[in-house]
C-alpha cells in the first residue's frame, strides 16, 4: 500500500480569548502581563461563597463569533460545570457549555490544496472560562498559581473533522484568526496564548472510516501545528502499514525533537461530570438581539475582497492576501484614500512590506508606521522625487526610525535627480568611459543600454531620474 | 425586666422609649453567653469583646445623630457558613478551620449598613450537611430545652442560640430544613424564603439550587422584620430575584378569615410521631377557630422528595466542595510528594465523614454511566414536584405540616445512622426541591415539655401569607407565655 492511498483526517478545536475588558464572571481586567496575582478578586479566586456573574459582552462576542462564521445562534443556551481537579482551575470546575453551545451548524470557507474552494464545517462555538496559569520554579523552588488569567472569556471553535492536509489546517486557522480579528472579537496573539488550537489527526483510506485519533493539545504555533499533522500522518500511516493498531490518544508536540510523544491514553479518560451551573440562569436571546448583532457585523474578508476585485481592479490573489489581515487591509484603504494609486499601494504592501515582516517575524499589526507615512513614500516615487530603489530604502528607514518619508530623503539625500544638465552630464561621462558598450550597443546589443543605466545609477548612488536617463542614453547612442 | 428574654420588636420599643440603652442591650446578652454558652455550646467564634466596643460605638453615634438606622446597636448571630470579612468562617470543618474571608456576604453588608452588631459566628453541622449540629468539626451544640438532646440541623447553633436568649436572633442558611427543623426543635421561628428572594452571594454554598438564607427568630414580627432586611436582588447573585422591596410587618394582620390552608395527607402518615400529630390536629383545629378553612389533600409526590433531594443536593455539593483541595486557603495535609496526594490527602482529613459521604455520591449520582439515571431522572422528579405544588396553590393559599415527624433526638442515637439522619428532612425538603417560601412556628410541647413546630408553606414570593398565617396563629398559641426552655 501507498502512502499516497491514505488520507489524513483533521479536525480542530480552537480557543480564542475573548478581547472584552473584563472576564466572564467578574469585573477583574482581563489585561496581559499584569504581576501575578493582581487581576483578581473573591470570584475568580474561588473563594468560598463567592458567584459568577455572566457577562454579557461575552455573550455578544460569541454571538458575533457565530454568525461570521454561519452558525445558527441558540436563542435558548445555558452554562454548565466541568469538574475536574487542577491547581491552576480555582473552582475545580471549569464553567463551559455541555449540551446547548450558543453557535451550532457553521462553516468557514477556505481553498484545498488544488486552489478549489472548499468548505469546512463548524459543529458549534460555546463560551468558557480560561484557568490559571502555573509558574514552575520561576520565582524560586515548586509550582506558584497565578489566576490573572483565570475568568479571562474564551469561546472554543469545534470543526468537523472536514480538514484534509497541513495545508487546509493551516489555512483554515488563518481564515478563522482573520474573521475573529475582523469582527474584533479577539485579538489572537499566538504569542500570549489568547489563540490556542487542539489538533485532533488521524488517518484512514478513503472507502473506510475514519481510524482512531490522537489529539495534540494547547498548541499556539500555526508553524508548529502543520509540523505536527505531518509527523503524525507519517507516524500513524507507518503504524498502520505496520499493523500496529492505533488507540485513540492524548499527546504531546515538543518543537525541537520534531514528534509528538503519548501523554495519556484513553484509559486514563477524565470524567467530567458535566451537570447545569445552577448558580448561573439560562441564556436567552431575543431575535430583535440576534438580529442587530447581525446588522452591525463589521464587514468581513469576503465581502472586503470582492470589492478590492471590484472597485480598485487588483487581481485575486492580491485581494485575498490583502484581506487575509484586516491590519493590512485597513492600512491599503487608509493609504488609497491618501495618494490614490491602489495597485502601487497593494504591491508595496505584498511585496517589500510583506517580505520584511517575515524577515523580521513580525505580524502586520506591529508595522511600525502609519499608513499616511507610506502614502506619502508612494507620492513621492509617484511625483518622480525619488525612484523605486530609493523607495526601497525609505522603507527599510521606516521599518526602523518611522518617520515622514520626506524628511528621511531630505536627512539621507537622497532625492531623485531630475535635472537635465546634472544627468546629461553623467550620461556623457559614462559614455565617454566606456566605449565598448557603444559598440555593442550599435552591433544589436540591446543589453548594453542596461550596462550604462547601471553604471550611472551607481555613479548617482541610485539618484538619478531612471527614465530620464534610459531616454537620454538612447538618444545619444542613436546619434 | 429581663433584656434578653424580649423580642426586636420589644427592644426597639425600649429603645425608643428610653427604658434601655444600646448598650445595655449587647451588655445583656454578653452577661449571658458569658453565664450559659458553656452549657449550650452554640458559638464556634463568639464576639463579644468587639460587640461591647461596637455597641458603645454606635450608642454614640446615635446620640450624636450620626447614625439614623431603625436596626441600629441590635445584636444577631451568623450561622458560621456566612462569610464575614475579618472574622474567621469555619463551616463547622477543619478543611476551613482557621479561613477569614477577604469579604463579607451581601447578607452582612446589609446587617452593617443598619449597624447592627455581631455577637458571634454560630455552630452548624459542617458545611451544612446534618440535621443535628452533631457533625460539627468543633463542639456538639445542645438544645436548650433539654440539654441531652441536639438542636436539630444544620443551623443547629443559630437556633438553639436564639432559643437559650445567647442572641435576640440569627441567620440561618436552609437547603433541606436547616433553618425550621431546628427552628422546630428549639422552639422558635424559622423561615426558609422563596428560592431567589435573598442574595446567596458569601453564603458557602452546599448545594446552590437549593440553599437559601433564612431568619431565625423568637416570634413571627422579629421574623418578618428581619427577612425585610435581607431580602432584595443582589447584581451579585444572578438567581436572586428582581422583585418589588416589600415591608413584610405589613403583611402581619392578625386574620385569617377566608384563608384556605391544605393538608397534604402524605405528611401526616407513618412515621410522624403520635404526639407530633396530635398538636398539629389542635393547631387545625384553631385556625378553623380563627375562620380559616382546612381541607385535607393528596401531595402524591412527596414521598420522591426525599430521594429528589439527597441526589440533587449531593450533586451539587461535589461540585461545590471540589474548591476545598488544599491548593489556596484552607487545610492543606502536610502528607504530601505529589500533586495528586496534596488533592486527596487534605481532602481526606479536612472533611469529616458526612461530608465525604455526601461529595461520594454526588459524584457517582454525576458519572458518566449513571447520570441519566440518578441526576436527570431526579430533575424530571423536580420538575414533577414543582408541578404537584403549582396544583395545590391552584386551591390552597398555605399548605400545612409538621416540620419534623418527631421532636428533638437524644444526642448520639442518630449520628451513625444517616439513613434515619436523613429522615428528619423528609417534611422539609420538598420546599427545597420547589423553590417555596416555609416558615416553621412552635405549635407546643410534647409529654416531655419539647418543642413541636408546624410548617406552612406558601406560594413563590408569597411570603406575606405564610407570615401573617403563622402570626395569626402566634397571637393565638401564646408560645413563648405558656412554655420556656431550661435554660434560657
Amino acid at each position: 500500500m501507498l502512502k499516497e492511498d491514505y488520507e489524513v483526517v483533521i479536525g480542530l478545536e480552537v480557543h480564542a480569548e475573548l478581547s472584552t475588558k473584563t472576564k466572564i464572571f467578574c469585573s477583574c481586567p482581563t489585561e496581559f502581563g499584569a504581576e501575578p496575582n493582581t487581576h483578581v478578586c473573591p470570584v475568580c479566586m474561588a473563594m468560598p461563597g463567592a458567584l459568577p456573574v455572566l457577562n454579557e459582552r461575552v455573550v455578544e462576542y460569541a454571538v458575533k463569533a457565530g454568525l461570521a462564521t454561519n452558525c445558527t445562534i441558540a436563542r435558548d443556551s445555558k452554562n454548565d460545570r466541568k469538574n475536574y481537579f487542577y491547581p491552576d482551575l480555582p473552582k475545580s470546575y471549569q464553567i463551559s457549555q455541555f449540551d446547548k453551545p450558543l453557535c451550532e451548524n457553521g462553516y468557514i470557507e477556505i481553498e484545498d490544496d488544488e486552489g478549489n474552494p472548499k468548505k469546512v464545517r463548524i459543529l458549534r462555538i460555546h463560551i468558557e472560562e480560561d484557568a490559571g496559569k502555573l509558574n514552575h520554579n520561576e520565582f524560586g523552588e515548586g509550582s506558584l498559581v497565578d489566576l490573572n488569567r483565570a475568568g479571562v472569556p474564551l469561546i472554543e471553535i469545534v470543526s468537523e473533522p472536514d480538514i484534509r492536509s497541513s495545508g487546509e489546517a493551516d489555512r483554515y486557522l488563518k481564515k478563522l484568526k482573520s474573521i475573529l480579528q475582523y469582527i474584533e472579537v479577539s485579538d489572537c496573539k499566538m504569542q500570549e496564548g489568547s489563540l490556542r488550537a487542539d489538533v485532533n489527526v488521524s488517518v484512514h483510506k478513503p472507502n473506510e472510516p475514519f481510524g482512531e485519533r490522537h489529539e495534540m493539545k494547547n498548541m499556539n504555533s500555526f508553524k508548529s501545528i502543520q509540523r505536527a499533522i505531518e509527523y503524525e500522518r507519517e507516524a500513524q500511516i507507518s503504524d498502520n502499514e505496520n499493523g500496529v493498531k492505533i488507540n485513540r490518544e492524548t499527546m504531546r508536540w515538543d518543537d525541537v525533537s520534531g514528534k509528538t510523544f503519548s501523554m495519556r491514553d484513553k484509559e486514563d479518560a477524565q470524567d467530567y461530570r458535566y451537570f447545569p451551573e445552577p448558580d448561573l440562569v439560562a441564556i436567552k436571546l431575543s431575535e430583535e438581539y440576534i438580529a442587530n448583532i447581525q446588522k452591525n457585523l463589521p464587514e468581513l474578508p469576503e465581502s472586503r475582497k470582492a470589492r478590492y476585485l471590484e472597485e480598485y481592479k487588483l487581481s485575486e490573489k492580491d485581494s485575498r492576501m490583502l484581506t487575509a489581515s484586516k491590519y493590512l487591509s485597513n492600512m491599503f484603504e487608509e493609504a488609497l484614500a491618501i495618494c490614490g494609486n491602489s495597485k502601487a499601494v497593494a504591491n508595496w504592501l505584498l511585496s517589500d512590506v510583506s517580505r520584511i515582516l517575515n524577515e523580521k517575524e513580525l505580524e502586520p499589526d506591529q508595522i511600525p508606521f502609519t499608513a499616511e507615512q507610506l502614502a506619502k513614500m508612494i507620492m513621492l516615487i509617484d511625483k518622480g522625487t525619488i525612484s523605486s530603489a530609493i523607495a526601497k530604502k525609505v522603507l527599510e528607514e521606516l521599518f526602523e526610525t518611522p518617520k515622514n518619508p520626506e524628511e528621511i530623503i531630505q536627512e539621507k539625500g537622497w532625492i531623485q535627480i531630475s535635472d537635465e544638465g546634472a544627468i546629461k552630464e553623467v550620461v556623457m561621462r559614462i559614455l565617454e568611459n566606456n566605449p565598448q558598450s557603444i559598440i555593442d550597443f550599435k552591433n544589436g546589443k540591446d543589453r548594453a543600454l542596461g550596462f550604462l543605466v547601471g553604471q550611472a545609477m551607481k555613479e548617482t548612488k541610485g539618484k538619478a531620474n531612471p527614465q530620464m536617463l534610459n531616454q537620454m542614453f538612447l538618444e545619444e547612442l542613436k546619434k | 425586666m429581663e433584656i434578653t428574654n424580649l423580642t426586636v420588636h420589644e427592644l426597639l420599643e425600649k429603645l425608643q422609649n428610653k427604658e434601655i440603652s444600646i448598650t445595655d442591650i449587647t451588655k445583656s446578652y454578653v452577661q449571658n453567653i458569658n453565664e450559659k454558652e458553656k452549657e449550650v455550646q452554640a458559638f464556634i467564634t463568639p464576639l463579644t469583646a468587639q460587640a461591647l466596643e461596637q455597641a458603645e460605638e454606635v450608642q454614640k453615634k446615635v446620640e450624636e445623630g450620626t447614625i439614623t438606622s431603625e436596626l441600629a446597636g441590635i445584636p444577631i448571630g451568623i450561622k458560621d457558613n456566612i462569610c464575614t470579612k475579618g472574622v474567621k468562617t469555619t463551616c463547622a470543618s477543619k478543611m476551613l478551620e482557621n479561613f477569614v474571608s477577604p469579604y463579607d456576604a451581601t447578607v452582612m453588608e446589609k446587617l452593617q449598613k443598619e449597624n447592627m452588631i455581631n455577637l458571634g459566628k454560630l455552630n452548624m453541622d459542617e458545611f451544612a450537611m446534618g440535621a443535628s449540629t452533631e457533625y460539627s468539626h468543633f463542639q456538639k451544640t445542645k438544645n436548650p430545652w433539654n440539654l441531652n438532646t441536639v438542636p436539630g440541623g444544620s443551623s443547629g447553633g443559630s437556633a438553639a442560640a436564639v432559643a437559650a436568649n445567647l442572641v435576640p436572633w440569627a441567620l440561618g442558611s436552609d437547603t433541606g430544613g436547616s433553618v425550621r427543623q431546628p427552628a422546630s426543635f428549639c422552639g422558635v421561628v424559622g423561615l426558609k424564603p422563596t428560592y431567589g428572594l435573598v442574595s446567596r452571594y458569601g453564603l458557602v454554598a452546599f448545594a446552590s439550587s437549593l440553599d437559601q438564607i433564612g431568619p431565625i427568630t423568637k416570634d413571627v414580627r422579629d421574623n418578618a422584620m428581619l427577612l425585610t432586611l435581607i431580602a432584595g436582588h443582589d447584581e451579585k447573585d444572578s438567581t436572586s430575584m428582581n422583585i418589588e422591596k416589600k415591608d413584610y410587618t405589613k403583611a402581619l394582620k392578625n386574620d385569617v378569615k377566608g384563608l384556605k390552608i391544605g393538608v397534604p395527607q402524605e405528611f401526616f402518615g407513618e412515621g410522624i410521631n403520635k404526639e407530633v400529630k396530635q398538636k398539629l390536629g389542635q393547631a387545625i383545629e384553631e385556625y378553623k377557630n380563627l375562620g380559616a378553612t382546612v381541607e385535607e389533600f393528596s401531595l402524591d409526590i412527596a414521598e420522591y422528595s426525599l430521594a429528589t433531594y439527597y441526589i440533587i443536593a449531593c450533586a451539587e455539593a461535589s461540585s461545590n466542595l471540589g474548591r476545598f483541595d488544599g491548593i489556596r486557603y484552607g487545610y492543606r495535609s502536610p502528607n504530601f510528594t505529589n500533586l495528586k496526594e496534596l488533592f486527596v490527602n487534605s481532602r481526606s482529613e479536612g472533611f469529616g465523614a458526612e461530608v465525604k459521604r455526601r461529595i461520594i455520591l454526588g459524584t457517582y449520582v454525576l458519572s458518566s454511566g449513571y447520570y441519566d439515571a440518578y441526576y436527570k431522572k431526579a430533575q424530571q422528579v423536580r420538575t414533577l414536584v414543582k408541578k404537584e405544588f403549582d396544583k395545590a396553590f391552584e386551591k390552597y393559599d398555605v399548605l400545612l405540616t409538621p416540620t419534623s415527624p418527631t421532636v428533638a433526638f437524644e444526642i448520639g442515637t442518630r449520628s451513625n445512622n444517616p439513613l434515619e439522619m436523613y429522615l428528619a428532612d423528609i417534611c422539609t425538603v420538598s420546599v427545597n426541591i420547589a423553590g417555596l417560601p416555609a416558615i416553621s412556628v412552635p405549635c407546643g410541647v410534647d409529654s416531655n415539655n419539647m418543642p413541636i413546630g408546624m410548617q406552612l408553606i406558601g406560594n413563590k414570593f408569597d411570603e406575606e401569607t405564610i407570615l401573617n398565617a403563622a402570626y395569626t396563629y402566634e397571637q393565638k398559641a401564646k408560645f413563648r407565655e405558656n412554655y420556656h426552655p431550661v435554660v434560657y
